[in-house]
């Protein structure tokens, strides 16, 4: 079927339908991974946001039970440049299609999808909308649309739940985690807590943790007020390790400002520098919003990590508590693993604050 | 980390002449690197053999030395010029296997010079069974099991251990004799027993059968500071069991997970570090289509074929990095040459599809062996991109230039279906043909992955092209459905094919719908940041991004893919063509579909389109270029082919026009031009069917040479002497119809001489006469060359230079003719004009320091030599004498014949240059791998009418200190001749004294001449003497002529011993 891509700018895009048929909008981005399109789409980062993947051959190797981010994906949209007729892998129990019309996400294929990232860099990510016609209507729908800000409400979990086993300790506060977070920590035998995203500092310290871990999430980290004044109240009575969304909110949490990035990083290229060592990881990355490196107090926080082509600042650690934060994903998923030994830093800080505690 | 001051100077060892797997990559790679260390500021060394490169230009390294790469000649430079170091990584194998050997000779150790790029001990680990093998152990990286048996009881032990399918490879035997893939225990014990019994020591390899694995590849670097990053991911459309060379690739990989990815990048990335290689590296990988198990199948220390394509696939230039890298920069510190804003540290994300198809020889080697296996066979591959596997597949083949534009081989519809089955089953190099033909049959995708274990996405990949052409069929004129088969790759040729309508009203009808293509940048990283690169491939989408300048633009045709007959000198002619565009103040613009070359590399032009060269995609181009004109000069056959469609659709022909060109080209007009000039050519006729052939031949009398019209290197040239044999030519060898006719000329025996001359329509340069070493019969490109000549009179010269200038002028020649002679009895006659630039450009503008190539553009372009203050005539030589040689890959290809005659065989040429011709002569064979001790037994089987001959021969032979051996025949009448000869009893079948002699390395030398009308069974015996020289590395002779030449060099070497 038909359907049609249209932006705020005005751009029209057209293409076929597949996944969900529903009418959608939201805020459009780019990602420019050539694999990992499951746990992109699942990913809860992309909460109201349509995606664009550059890789133009999108659901070749089709769905599998393995690899989810999460239970609902909320994404609003995919758009690809071609759906094989045909997907195979030993894994796959359906196609990347019928995945999307399980959950109620629609897609289009059949876009010039170079020339649409190539409009997004020049002018940003913009609102976006998948339609059935290109008309007046769809486009004044589109302008008259306002983002929502209660993004990370909407992922993250309603209720506490544990995910136990033997070892550590930890209570990760869910902003729209990813569950390659979880198992990382799985991996590393950590008896887990989640609480919502809105868990109070008490919340958290009445479970007596080992460690506190900040997850990713969608959207504007100055939406989440709740968790910048938890954190405050947490850090230096209990080792944190911040990813992404949580790297902004102990940002915040710290005095440091944020800014919208014009077309922010997605993909799982980005090279990042750890100034201490000057060793280089490629990381996978998905953010809109970024630390603003200038409002850094470096009485409190120290740069750790940064993206070594535009410089972004990538990580943080505080100067006087046991807390760091990165703004990539050292749980991959998709991407590649060369930061993933930052779960077992958070493990050591975890024993060192014990064993000086003890 | 900043580069290193400690060395200034550095030798770069090249990879020498062009042999099947190691080909035109390494003067890519080669040339980037050189240009990379001299951008840094070193002084650069060069050493490499081969003439008809890039590379060995001068303004590529500071110093370059045209030598053999032997033990001898390389240390003798690094002894003169004391380099402080060396890259040997980028040389392919050759480069590796010299450091090797000078490592090992301990005279890098004695003038303290170090190795750059990979450490001794990591070649040795990678190229070491056993070391790696060991180093997999360490790093936990599974390889395929394997044991050595002796008995059957040994190989069941080891299957009980690993479980069955195994492959079971015979100790000691050529080409896997005796091997094969054992699924059950009778399997196991017939292949165990055939091998154990055929393999010399007795002795079996068993290893774990991976085959119909996803074949993967991983492009890696890493530099000093432990940075490492992936290039590029390819994934095979063969699954493992095939030569990776000899596969279909496709770039990224497809069909794995991102799971799968990260695990064999996981693994790719320890063993780069573990191996600490500072550059490029290649991992070969098998994956388990039905789990997560995988094997590493091999490792590369070096950069390779790969990488060359990984960096036309990604637009990042592995070799000139991996250079960088070698003096000690670091990946974070260089900059992303594609962007300039980023840096190297960058792993490069596609945002379309690359796929690579191997061009094979079968078309000139009809009677070759060709099945694919673990030997390599192809001479060279075409690339192509697109938006879309079905496009980037179909470009590719239309970039083959093997007579079809489509995924269709007409000639497979009369396959018989269990033939089909067979070709599926044992690949050939046509395997993707009889999968499109299996299809249209109606088989099943899932019958097709059950034989071939071929990936059920690549299959419906095939299937969906051939649904298309089932719709098109169907739905004539349906402008929707045109849109989706050129968004499909389909050539407007093959839609006109399945419309009934002429490709040029497809082309109407598609322009009149505005079905256009545009064309999109390759920039390393999928749009997300800005980039200049001038690198564009064409697609049928919505936002073209090659954005035509102001300034006015010359587009020169490529010469595509490297086939035996047009090799990797059209390459070298086609960048200088270039240079000398952007010299004169134009915008120089390339299209070419071969990712081996430095004419593919965007930083050679000024805008690169990686293309099919189909008269399609080159209109295609020029309507959004619209250049001031076309060169096809420099291209070779594929160029010059398209000058004629081109003009037909108002293109402008820069250079020699083409009325000249068909002139030159067509059999009719060339006889009236050359009796008009009163120039001699031999007797001949044009025919159509086989009654004429014969009476032609009569008329002219045996022997004749016998050759289809408008052919490249000789394809299915023969000489005959029979009526018999000619019947038999005309009925199998080619395909005679009133379009194709076959041109039948007295055969000639003299010495064959070839000149390039250069013409701007009034004055003509002639930079050097090439006299040949063999005889007319022998193919030019095939034939030893010597400039200057040596046995031409003052005469006979002059009258070369008055025939070759007559001919310019009559052809109105702007730019570059070659013109080929043959001198019989003081009488010189033209046998043959080119109008455009041949092979021996490279070799002879490196010899006469005239810049051919970048002249006769200028010359196109509308200068004059007069304007140039270049000189006219006959160029004076200069005090050293030159030789070109042949190289051949006979080794790689079995069941083809290395007898050499009227047709190409030879895949690459080196140069050997001296004072005298015993020594230039004695360079070039020990360049080209032919070494002749001083003493030693030669093997001499020569036809009848070759034995006076051979009988001189021998004789020179026995005073230079060698043994003569020989069949009963030729033993009589060398003894009668008063010359001691060890007679070898004749073969029987395949074995017999004689062969067991080569076997055992008995024999230094055989010397083979065969007529075509000997008995069938001296011919097969012929046959296999050859094939066993080959086989056990013997140095082989086919003609006496440069049997005569090794001769000279043997006698300049023996010290005479005269009794008083």
């Amino acid at each position: 079927m038909k359907r049609y891509l249209i932006l705020e700018d005005g751009s029209v895009f057209s293409g076929f339908g597949f996944g969900a048929p529903t009418i959608t909008t939201g805020e459009i981005v780019f990602n420019t991974g050539m694999s990992g399109y499951q746990e992109t789409i699942t990913d809860q980062s992309y909460n109201g946001q349509i995606i664009t993947f550059t890789y133009p051959l999108i659901g070749n190797y089709g769905v599998n039970r393995d690899d989810f981010e999460s239970i609902t994906p909320t994404c609003k949209g995919v758009v690809v440049h071609e759906v094989p007729r045909l997907a195979n892998n030993w894994r796959m129990n359906m196609s990347l299609d019928d995945f999307l019309k399980r959950k109620g996400i629609p897609g289009i294929s059949g876009v010039d999808t170079r020339a649409l990232t190539r409009r997004l860099r020049n002018k940003g990510t913009m609102k976006a909308s998948i339609v059935d016609a290109a008309d007046d209507h769809a486009f004044d729908q589109l302008k008259a649309l306002v983002l929502p800000k209660n993004q990370v409400q909407q992922v993250s979990t309603a209720k506490p739940y544990p995910s136990p086993a033997t070892g550590r300790n930890i209570v990760v506060v869910d902003f729209g985690l990813k569950h390659s977070i979880l198992r990382e920590l799985s991996k590393r035998n950590c008896n887990l807590t989640v609480l919502p995203y809105n868990a109070t500092a008490e919340d958290i310290l009445s479970l007596d943790p080992d460690g506190v871990m900040l997850t990713n999430g969608p959207g504007d980290p100055e939406d989440v007020p709740e968790a910048i004044t938890m954190i405050q109240g947490i850090q230096g009575k209990v080792p944190i390790f911040g990813i992404c969304l949580g790297h902004q909110l102990f940002a915040l949490a710290n005095g440091a400002e944020t800014y919208k990035m014009k077309f922010g990083h997605r993909g799982f290229n980005h090279p990042v520098r750890e100034v201490a060592t000057n060793r280089i990881d490629f990381t996978s990355q998905n953010h809109g919003y970024a630390v603003a490196a200038d409002s850094i107090d470096n009485d409190r926080l120290l740069v750790t990590h940064i993206e070594i082509n535009d410089q972004t600042v990538e990580g943080l650690r505080h100067r006087q508590f046991p807390a760091f934060s990165v703004q990539f994903h050292p749980d991959a998923a998709p991407g590649p693993h060369d930061a993933v030994h930052l779960f077992d830093e958070f493990m050591d800080m975890i024993d060192d604050f014990n064993r000086r505690e003890k | 980390m900043p580069k290193r001051t400690d060395i200034q100077k550095i030798l770069v060892i090249g990879s020498g002449p062009i042999v099947i797997g190691q080909a035109a990559e390494f003067d890519y790679s080669g040339t980037q690197a050189c240009l990379a260390l001299k951008e840094e500021g070193y002084q650069v060394v060069l050493i490499n053999s081969n003439p008809a490169t890039i590379m060995t230009d001068q303004a590529i390294a500071d110093t370059v030395y045209i030598e053999p790469i032997t033990l001898d000649f390389v240390t003798q430079i690094l002894r003169k010029e004391l380099p402080d170091a060396i890259l040997p990584t980028l040389g392919g194998q050759t480069g590796l296997n010299m450091a090797l050997e000078l490592a090992n000779s301990g005279l890098l150790a004695e003038l303290d010079i170090e190795l750059l790029g990979t450490k001794l001990s990591a070649i040795d680990q990678a190229e070491d069974r056993e070391l790696f093998k060991n180093l997999m152990n360490q790093l936990n990286e599974p390889i395929p099991e394997s044991a050595i048996a002796h008995s059957l009881d040994e190989a069941q032990t080891f299957v009980n251990e690993t479980g069955y399918p195994v492959i079971i490879r015979p100790a000691f035997t050529l080409g896997g004799t005796g091997g094969g893939i054992a699924e059950n225990p009778t399997q196991l014990e017939t292949i165990v027993a055939n091998g154990l019994s055929l393999s010399p020591v007795g002795q079996v390899l068993v290893e774990q059968s991976i085959a119909g694995y996803k074949e993967i590849e991983f492009e890696v670097m890493r530099d000093r500071n432990d940075n490492a990053l992936v290039v590029c991911n390819m994934e095979n459309f063969d699954p493992v069991g095939i030569h990776t060379g000899d596969s279909i690739v496709l770039a990224p990989v497809q069909t794995l997970s991102d799971r799968e990815v990260q695990m064999l990048r996981d693994a790719s990335l320890k063993i780069i570090r573990a191996l600490k290689i500072e550059g490029g590296c290649n991992v070969q990988l098998a994956l388990d289509p039905h789990s997560e198990r995988y094997y590493i199948i091999e490792v590369n220390p070096r950069v390779s074929r790969s990488s060359a394509l990984a960096s036309k696939a990604t637009g990042y230039p592995i070799a000139k990095m991996a250079a960088k890298i070698a003096i000690g920069l670091t990946l974070d510190e260089i900059h992303n040459p594609i962007t300039g804003t980023t840096y190297a540290q960058f792993e490069p994300m596609l945002d379309y599809v690359v796929a690579k198809i191997p061009r094979w020889p079968f078309d000139k080697f009809n009677k070759g062996d060709r099945r694919l296996g673990t030997q390599m066979k192809a001479t060279g591959e075409v690339m192509a991109i697109g938006r879309n596997i079905e496009e980037a597949l179909l470009k590719a083949v239309r970039s083959l230039e093997i007579d079809t534009e489509h995924l269709i081989e007409p000639a497979l519809t009369a396959v018989s279906d269990n033939d089909l089955v067979q070709r599926i089953i044992h690949p050939q190099d046509d395997r993707l043909f009889y999968l499109a033909e299996a299809l249209r049959r109606g088989y099943s995708i899932q019958e097709l992955a059950e034989l071939t274990k071929i990936d059920l996405f690549f299959l419906d990949k095939l299937s969906h092209i051939v649904e298309l052409e089932e719709q098109l069929r169907t739905d004539k004129g349906d402008i929707e459905l045109l849109e989706i088969a050129k968004k499909n790759g389909f050539a407007d040729s093959e839609i006109a094919s399945l419309w009934q309508i002429t490709t040029a009203q497809v082309r109407k009808l598609r322009q009149e719908s505005g079905i256009l293509p545009v064309y999109k940048m390759v920039d390393t990283c999928a749009a997300e940041f800005e980039s200049q690169t001038p690198y564009y491939y064409a697609t049928y989408e919505q936002e073209n991004e090659s954005i035509v300048t102001k300034k006015p633009s010359i587009l020169v045709i490529g010469s595509g893919p490297i086939r035996i007959g047009q090799g990797v000198e059209f390459d070298y002619a086609t960048v200088h063509c270039v240079q000398a565009i952007q010299k004169a103040g134009y915008e120089a613009i390339i299209m070419n579909s071969n990712p081996e070359t430095v004419s593919t590399d965007f930083s050679i032009s000024d805008k690169l389109y990686f293309e099919p060269l189909t008269l399609e995609d080159v209109l295609n181009v020029i309507d959004l270029e619209k250049p001031e004109g076309v060169i096809v000069q420099f291209g070779g056959q594929t160029a010059i082919n398209l000058a004629e469609p081109l003009s037909e659709n108002s293109v402008k022909i820069l250079g020699t026009s083409v009325e000249s060109l068909n002139r030159a080209e067509d059999r009719d007009l060339f006889d009236q031009l050359i009796t008009e000039l009163k120039i001699p050519q031999p007797v001949g006729a044009t025919a159509t069917n086989t009654p004429d052939a014969i009476e032609i031949a009569e008329r002219i009398g045996y022997p004749v040479l016998i050759r289809p019209s408008f052919v490249l290197g000789g394809r299915a040239m023969e000489i005959v002497h029979t009526t018999e044999d000619l019947k038999h030519y005309m009925q199998e060898a080619v395909k005679v119809s009133d379009d194709h006719p076959v041109l039948i000329d007295r055969y000639l025996m003299g010495k064959e001489c070839e000149v390039d001359a250069i013409c701007d329509g009034h004055e003509v340069l002639i930079p050097g006469i090439m006299e040949h070493i063999e005889r007319a019969g022998v193919h030019s490109g095939d034939s030893m060359a010597v400039y200057p000549p040596q046995n031409l009179t003052n005469q006979q010269k002059q009258t070369i230079v008055e025939y070759a200038t007559k001919l310019c002028l009559a052809l109105d020649c702007r730019g570059l003719l070659n013109i080929q002679f043959i001198i019989q009895n003081d009488e010189v006659y033209v046998i043959e004009v080119n109008p455009r630039a041949s092979r021996t450009v490279p070799f002879l503008s490196k010899v006469t320091k005239i810049p051919m190539a970048q002249l006769a553009t200028q010359l196109i372009l509308g200068s004059t030599l007069a304007e140039l203050k270049s000189p006219t005539g006959l160029l004076p030589a200069g005090p050293l004498i030159h030789v070109k040689a042949p190289v051949f890959s006979f080794s790689k290809l079995t069941r083809v014949d290395s007898l050499l005659g009227p047709e190409m065989k030879s895949t690459g040429e080196v140069m050997g240059t001296d004072v005298t011709m015993q020594k230039a002569l004695y360079k070039a064979f020990e360049a080209s791998g032919m070494h002749l001790p001083n003493h030693g037994n030669v093997l001499m089987t020569v036809t009848n009418q070759d034995k006076a001959q051979a009988l001189e021969l021998a004789k020179r032979f026995r005073e230079v200190g060698y043994q003569i051996l020989a069949t009963p025949g030729t033993t009589q009448e060398f003894k009668a001749a008063g010359i001691p000869v060890r007679q070898v009893s004749k073969i029987a079948a395949t074995s017999g004294e004689l062969l067991d002699r080569i076997k055992a390395g008995q024999v230094q030398l055989v010397i083979n001449t065969t007529g075509l009308n000997e008995a069938p069974q001296v011919s097969k015996d012929s046959i296999v003497i050859r094939q066993t020289a080959i086989e056990h590395g013997i140095p082989l002779l086919t003609s006496l002529d440069t049997t005569a030449a090794i001769l000279t060099v043997l006698e300049s070497q023996s010290l005479m011993t005269q009794p008083l």
